[in-house]
């Protein structure tokens, strides 16, 4: 017993705190190639489709539908696309923990569980948020050079545009939030990205089957519209304003996370 | 020192663990031995807080696993195979664990070669073989130097010079004085390693007991001999830790604590004759078939006394 003592007391104290969960995880999200792909091909939808289409308006190849279109408007057509590559990323982050095994090793080093949550969150929601921005800044100061001399042709002090491109960043920054959320509160990828698919590409779409009353009152509050609001250049009466939209796309970022951190506190693993 | 109390799972209906009352020691090896799908692993998941008890308590070193300030100094952990991700070097494993706590690099550079992962380690752990995962495994769970090492079916898939390895690895770790807690379906690999054993079966506890322990009380290293002068046999034959028990009347005597060249040769001295003389050798795999069938058994015996008793 007397061995066991000493070997105690020459140990080095170690001890887990806030600071070093975000650092290991900060060390996971890099040490996979998956981050690295996803994040690139979330910039390039970005770059290429706001250039490509800039490109196509400067030649008179859009229809009537892009006549009003302004710079920002034509720079950030990629959001929906990007959405899709960064919310995927940020189910991966946390789902593919659960799917490969990992989160045994994860929790086993962090049993108080939700230190590991807000640092995958945190971190990969600020990720987002910077590759979206910057994507965002890059394709309006290219693609403006596009269709200067146009009528779409904007300076960045404009009203609205920065707005718009912070929005941009901002709305793909907590697009990477709620789908870190997803994945804890599926703890599956392939429900994780369904989920996401389901909620910003298709209900958009499906709130047309009700009756149009319902429809003007629940529309703008689903997590897609209520996220364009932060970013659209111009809205009308069919919309919320910026600063609503963001409180609203806030209120389900917390919903998803709440439910996230539920589950991960209270289930096995 | 883990201490299990009334330690139960359920899930549903089914109940994996079973009021579990157990504790493991520091200085030895202690074995966790039970057919596959009695509750072994659902423990081992209880003891780190990866799956909370449906009732009862399992502390380490005093506390619940997650109420200490760095878990993975007091327990290291070796669950299933995998529990990696695929896409992630050894290195990278092992640093992102590391960082949690505030461990040094050079102890992770030291768990990879004391796993002997050294030229490995910077390629992705999906791509190693079951043994080399296992290893992985096994310096993660030394990667905080913890007081409680606790690995589940450790020998799987690893070649011969790696279940030697375990096997040094765990007395070593006994004898720094630290508490050793090896799960196993392989008795015979229990055996060669463990001092203790913890024997469950469908959940219940079956024997908190040593391998020694558990040999005599199944009859082990017994030497059956037959002859015409049972009582001079006897006198001869006694002395300090052999133990002889015969039957009045009976040419047949059962002697423990002596080999049969032993009792042959005093026996041959002595001018006694002798009919038959053969050992009774009983494995700790035969001690641990005979313990589970006790245990069925005993449940047969407790439905048949209820059906008596209420027909009565």
């Amino acid at each position: 017993m007397s061995t066991l003592t000493t070997t105690v007391a020459s140990r080095p104290a170690y001890k887990v705190t806030g600071w070093r969960v975000l650092r290991s995880e900060w060390a996971k999200l890099w040490s996979l190639r998956s981050t690295w792909i996803t994040l690139t091909l979330g910039l390039l939808f970005l770059l290429v489709f706001g250039l490509l289409i800039s490109w196509q308006f400067n030649a008179g190849n859009l229809d009537g539908d892009f006549a009003t279109s302004k710079a920002v408007d034509l720079s950030l057509f990629g959001v929906p696309f990007a959405q899709l590559a960064l919310g995927v990323l940020g189910v991966l982050v946390m789902a593919g923990e659960y799917s490969t095994g990992m989160i045994r090793s994860t929790l086993a080093a962090v049993p108080r569980r939700l230190p590991v949550l807000w640092s995958k969150a945190g971190l990969y929601g600020l990720v987002a948020t910077l590759v979206g921005t910057a994507g965002a800044l890059v394709a309006f100061l290219v693609g403006n050079q596009f269709v200067s001399g146009t009528s779409a042709a904007q300076s960045l002090s404009d009203a609205g545009v920065a707005r718009s491109l912070l929005g941009a960043g901002l709305y793909l920054g907590l697009i990477g939030v709620i789908s870190v959320g997803l994945g804890a509160l599926l703890r599956s990828v392939a429900g994780g990205i369904s989920v996401l698919v389901g909620v910003f590409l298709l209900a958009p779409g499906l709130t047309s089957l009700l009756p149009s009353s319902w429809q003007d009152n629940i529309s703008p509050y689903l997590p897609s519209n209520a996220g364009e609001s932060m970013y659209a250049l111009t809205h009308d009466s069919s919309t919320l304003s910026p600063g609503a939209g963001l409180a609203v796309f806030l209120g389900w970022t917390v919903l998803t996370l709440a439910g996230a951190a539920y589950r991960l506190r209270r289930n096995d693993v | 020192m883990i201490e299990a109390q009334a330690l139960t799972k359920r899930y549903g209906e089914k109940t994996a663990v079973d009021g579990l009352d157990f504790t493991v020691k520091p200085g030895t090896v202690t074995g966790f031995l039970g057919p596959n799908g009695a509750g072994k692993s659902t423990t081992m998941r209880m003891i780190v807080g990866l799956d909370a008890p449906t009732s009862g308590s399992v502390t380490v070193n005093g506390r619940r696993y997650a109420q200490h300030r760095a878990p993975l100094q007091e327990v290291g952990a070796l669950l299933e195979a995998k529990s990696i991700h695929p896409g992630r070097s050894a290195f990278h494993h092992l640093n992102a664990l590391a960082l949690t706590h505030g461990i040094p690099r050079s102890r992770v550079d030291e768990v990879i070669d004391l796993a002997g992962l050294g030229s490995v380690a910077r390629k992705r752990a999906g791509a190693f073989s079951l043994g080399m995962g296992q290893r992985l495994g096994i310096a993660a769970a030394l990667l905080g130097d913890p007081q409680i090492v606790m690995l589940d079916e450790p020998v799987n898939g690893l070649d011969p010079e790696g279940v030697l390895w375990i096997r040094n690895l765990l007395t070593g770790l006994a004898q720094e004085g630290r508490t050793v807690f090896v799960s196993s379906h392989l008795m015979s690999e229990m055996a060669l390693v463990a001092d203790h054993l913890i024997i469950v079966g469908r959940g219940r506890l079956l024997a908190d007991t040593t391998v020694r322990d558990l040999v005599r009380e199944a009859g082990g290293d017994t030497v059956k001999v037959a002859t015409e002068e049972p009582a001079r046999l006897r006198d001869v034959l006694a002395g300090p830790g052999v133990d002889i028990t015969g039957q009045v009347g009976s040419e047949e005597l059962h002697v423990t604590g002596l080999t049969t060249r032993e009792i042959g040769r005093k026996a041959a001295e002595h001018g006694i004759p002798l009919f038959g003389l053969s050992a009774r050798t009983v494995s700790l795999e035969d001690a641990f078939m005979e313990l589970t069938r006790d245990a069925v058994e005993y449940h047969g015996t407790t439905t048949a006394d209820i059906t008596l008793g209420s027909a009565a």
